[in-house]
């Protein structure tokens, strides 16, 4: 399957692991490979997916990232779900990932991403995402640059425009 | 006024790029209409009945003469003559073509607005007193903190999906002209004992189907953490604010259910990780973006004029137009003056092509080249010279912008109503026709004095009647006929408060006699210059209610046609979301 990883269109062969209605986080089997686990399975599973070489966890958009607290090193990607792309829980949940629990490895959008979403996404911290399958990825890549400048700070750019460069004062005032 | 340097200009002509492609991709089918509306809502782009309708944002209601003849432009060029400004300080054209709106956004642009946010479940346009700069009451001016307020919230990349819209105001005078106790942040810029700046913020206020009062969440946040302190705010919103029932999705609904004690805790439980960050504000960007906002070159006047009072003497509509529309200014020999959106027979809150380029003239020659667009839909010249007053006066009167009616009876909020809007019950505008015509008589309506009447063809308010003294809502009946419920009491400002309804509903025709009736018992029970809102709070809803129901209640003429809409002729297939 193909992906947007720093802004490139990678392939990518982790599996997100979604549960059943008939499966369990505590008893859910979970396959060899390369698996991005529910939150839930991570949090009742945690021992037995210690030992595994690779891992992923995936939140819902109404978990918090604060449950990852202290494990965020363990994961070789995490993935934050959009269920809709009007559910906005998931930027602030990106961005306590990033700047109060101080992940610094892949952050995956997974759900309901299309290009309008991704140039916030990325701003939040996101540096992967899966576009939805029924839309072309060579699209969807063309999100990350629909802007060159911003105002605010955010994960991306820690700084607000205001403290990065000079800019224009009134020229008919006179500086005080 | 605020001017875009390169940053703004390239923020702006992107987004045109950006929306103007997604348009594109609706027009070809690449997007569904599911997809594209919250697109277009971000965009201030709606689909109403009859048409597409486009908001752009007057950041905190301030617009150049250049401004306001680029409005008239897009009117003629792409609408039908006319725009209706908001109580929201924007301005909105209701027959705007999809493909359209692409080159308007481009014109835009090269005057320095947009449309961004101006709809949608993100950060709407920041709002403030109507007379920040010139008002004598004045504590700080809210000028530079709105434009900084406005940077920090466009296109902020957390904020842009939350449970539902938030609109933040700004007040910065003894007297609160922004209605900032019915805004989801209300922000009053004060002083405190040691003469520093800062923000009492108030949250969680809004009106629509569940009206609500802000509270207090801080008494004191100094200037320099206004954006980090409002950051935390939206933090918490965004996570658990509900999502499940958008009637219940404001922050007015989370702040009740939490307590703002519980609320304002985990505020600031965020807050202390970003407090004194790089989101803290710096002097030399508060300073940079208050050299936007120096006084103009005024000159050293009289603050008397004698030829003034000859006038008043001479002209009763010039007297009468002093008395309401001209208000005092804290610079000797300078007024501020009220152009009235609000004749009698024409519709609140519009001003057709030649009106905007009338009052960007008198702007250029009477008050710096600037305007104001007020939350009550009328526009207002901030710094006119008293000895151009009767000038400006007869220009503005060959224009039908000097009605009488600032603050009085006929100075009706209207939201667009059922003839525009999807979600009305009820038709707005003509109802407010009905009552100016009735109440028509200036003297009457200065006998009567301050007074707001505030019309909503729905339960969400737009038309703000919950803080109506008088307020007027459309509702839903079986019958699918427009009846409309009455409310008493209401008031925004210092003394804020919401209007009680008074008792089973009225129709459409019955409305003007129920306010005629209303208006009554207040004549008879006011205490010498008491105004409306004073004797309701004194004497109470039980005399109003009883006399509006104890007789059976005439019907004005029918006006059904009166105003009808003529449907709009697309092109390309609109699917109206009505029929």
């Amino acid at each position: 399957m193909k992906i947007i990883k720093n802004k490139t269109i990678v392939e990518d062969n982790w599996i997100i692991l979604r549960l059943g209605e008939q499966q369990s986080p505590e008893s859910v089997l979970i396959p060899d490979g390369k698996i991005i686990v529910p939150l839930q399975v991570w949090l009742q599973q945690r021992e037995a997916l210690l030992k595994r070489s690779e891992l992923g966890v995936w939140l819902a958009s109404d978990e918090r990232a604060e449950l990852l607290k202290d494990d965020v090193d363990k994961f070789s990607v995490i993935a934050v779900d959009f269920p809709k792309f009007s559910d906005g829980r998931s930027y602030s949940i990106a961005y306590n990932l990033r700047v109060r629990l101080g992940y610094t490895g892949e952050l995956r959008a997974i759900g309901d991403v299309l290009r309008d979403q991704l140039f916030y996404m990325q701003r939040v911290g996101f540096d992967a995402f899966e576009p939805r399958p029924d839309r072309k990825i060579e699209d969807a890549i063309k999100g990350l640059s629909d802007f060159s400048e911003f105002y605010q700070k955010s994960v991306d750019q820690k700084l607000p425009l205001f403290r990065r460069v000079q800019r224009s004062r009134n020229p008919t005032s006179v500086r005080n | 006024m605020y001017r875009y340097d390169q940053y703004d200009y390239r923020i702006v002509r992107e987004r045109v790029a950006q929306f103007s492609d997604q348009v594109r991709r609706r027009l070809s089918g690449e997007l569904k209409e599911e997809e594209f509306m919250p697109l277009r809502l971000q965009n201030g782009l709606y689909m109403q009945i009859h048409g597409y309708m486009l908001r752009i944002a007057v950041p905190y209601g301030l617009i150049s003469s250049e401004q306001m003849r680029m409005f008239a432009h897009i009117a003629r060029q792409y609408d039908r003559g006319y725009g209706h400004f908001t109580t929201r300080q924007n301005i909105q054209f209701n027959w705007l073509k999809l493909q359209d709106v692409p080159s308007i956004l481009a014109d835009l642009a090269s005057v320095e607005m947009h449309a961004i946010q101006t709809s949608g479940n993100c950060v709407r346009n920041i709002t403030s007193d109507e007379f920040a700069g010139v008002a004598q009451d004045e504590v700080v001016d809210t000028r530079p903190y709105a434009e900084i307020l406005r940077q920090w919230s466009t296109f902020h990349p957390e904020f842009a999906y939350l449970p539902r819209k938030f609109k933040i105001a700004i007040s910065g005078a003894k007297e609160d002209r922004a209605a900032i106790y019915a805004h989801d942040i209300g922000l009053s810029v004060i002083k405190n004992a040691q003469g520093e700046i800062g923000f009492r913020v108030l949250v969680g206020g809004g009106l629509g189907r569940t009206p609500i009062i802000g509270v207090e969440i801080s008494d004191f946040i100094s200037w320099q953490h206004i954006l980090t302190y409002v950051e935390s705010i939206l933090r918490v919103y965004n996570q658990y604010g509900r999502r499940d029932n958008k009637y219940k999705a404001r922050i007015k609904i989370l702040v009740k259910a939490l307590g703002i004690d519980e609320f304002k805790r985990q505020v600031e439980e965020d807050w202390e990780h970003l407090k004194d960050g790089s989101g803290t504000l710096t002097t030399e960007e508060v300073d940079r973006v208050c050299s936007f906002f120096i006084d103009p070159a005024y000159e050293r006047l009289p603050n008397d004029d004698s030829k003034l009072n000859e006038f008043k003497a001479d002209s009763r509509s010039f007297s009468n137009w002093m008395l309401r529309n001209v208000l005092p200014h804290r610079q000797p020999g300078y007024a501020i003056v009220v152009l009235s959106m609000k004749k009698v027979g024409n519709v609140p809150g519009d001003a057709t092509a030649e009106q905007m380029e009338v009052m960007a003239e008198l702007a250029d020659r009477y008050s710096f080249g600037e305007l104001r667009i007020t939350h009550k839909q009328n526009v207002v010249l901030a710094d006119v010279r008293k000895k151009d007053l009767i000038s400006l006066w007869q220009e503005a009167t060959a224009h039908e912008l000097t009605e009488p009616n600032f603050g009085l009876l006929t100075d009706i909020i209207s939201c667009p109503g059922a003839e525009f809007c999807t979600l009305a019950n009820a038709r707005s505008i003509p109802l407010a026709k009905m009552i100016a015509e009735r109440f028509e008589n200036i003297d009457f309506q200065h006998d009567i004095g301050d007074i707001s009447l505030n019309i909503s063809g729905c339960m969400n308010a737009c038309g703000q009647h919950h803080i109506g003294n008088i307020g007027i809502t459309g509702v839903e009946k079986k019958d699918h006929e427009e009846w409309y419920q009455v409310s008493i009491g209401g008031s925004e400002g210092n003394e804020s408060s919401l209007g009680k309804i008074i008792g089973p509903s009225f129709s459409f025709n019955q409305v003007p006699e129920v306010i005629d009736r209303l208006l009554q018992v207040y004549l008879r029970n006011r205490i010498e210059t008491e105004r409306f809102i004073d004797t309701v709070r004194r004497i109470g809803l039980a005399p109003f209610k009883d006399y509006v129901y104890a007789a059976e209640l005439t019907e004005e003429e029918a006006v059904d046609d009166k105003h009808a809409v003529v449907p709009a002729q697309y092109d390309i297939p609109y699917y109206s979301p009505r029929f």
